[in-house]
């Protein structure tokens, strides 16, 4: 059977924390629920992490923060699509 | 995220990539962008649009809000060196200002190629600065507000 590449549900590593390896899928919640605290500082390097994402003219990606290392990057997180502001 | 989109240009002439993120899943993201943000900017979102469904990125960026289950208004300057250079968090009902984050973003690559520092408010071709023993306490001859 050919592997579905846009399924239902398709884990992503999320944060990569520190310690070592990117966590892996379904391990980053019970790592996290040990760490749960803010990681990003100013000054400090950022926080790489993986995830799902939809790209115009292109579909759906996994794509990663360091995917992009090299570059400036702006990171915008928002509360919602169809929110008002 | 359509603001942004707006000053696409302006932040890819500057080398910018730019990712946007929320708790919505991927499916959503692209609908998102079919029904309201092409039609509020030409072409829509065309950068990536991630998911962060349980809110594990927000929480190590410290914008996910628990109770509310979404990650407030947070976001972020990276360098190519990978280090945060600056971030802004807003709750969620006021909306962000792209031009100050374009400010920013400029102020940020100017002091990385020249070792200035730029002071409050600068632009591109105002004055900046140049730290050392000679402009203490005397800032006030090159700067005033």
């Amino acid at each position: 059977m050919p592997e579905l590449t846009d399924g239902c549900v398709k884990p992503a590593g999320g944060p990569a924390l520190p310690g070592g390896e990117p966590a892996a899928p379904g391990l980053a919640g019970s790592i996290l629920q040990e760490v749960n605290k803010v990681l990003a500082r100013v000054g400090k390097e950022a926080i790489d992490f993986e995830a799902s994402a939809f790209i115009a003219g292109e579909g759906f990606k996994t794509v990663k923060l360091s995917d992009y290392k090299g570059k400036w990057i702006i990171l915008c997180f928002y509360p919602g699509d169809f929110t008002f502001v | 995220m359509a603001a942004v989109a707006a000053l696409y240009n302006d932040f890819q002439a500057l080398d910018v990539e730019v990712l946007s993120l929320s708790t919505d899943s991927r499916f959503v993201h692209k609908i998102w962008q079919k029904e309201e943000l092409s039609k509020m900017v030409d072409g829509g979102v065309p950068f990536p649009m991630l998911s962060d469904g349980g809110g594990k990125i927000g929480t190590v960026y410290g914008v996910y809000d628990e109770a509310a289950g979404v990650d407030i208004r947070g976001r972020f300057i990276i360098d190519p060196d990978f280090v945060i250079r600056a971030m802004e968090v807003l709750t969620p009902e006021v909306g962000r200002n792209p031009d100050e984050l374009l400010r920013q973003v400029k102020a940020f690559q100017h002091v990385v190629k020249t070792g200035e520092v730029t002071p409050s408010g600068w632009q591109p071709g105002e004055t900046t600065l140049t730290p050392g023993p000679d402009l203490v306490g005397k800032v006030w001859e090159v700067w005033k507000p």
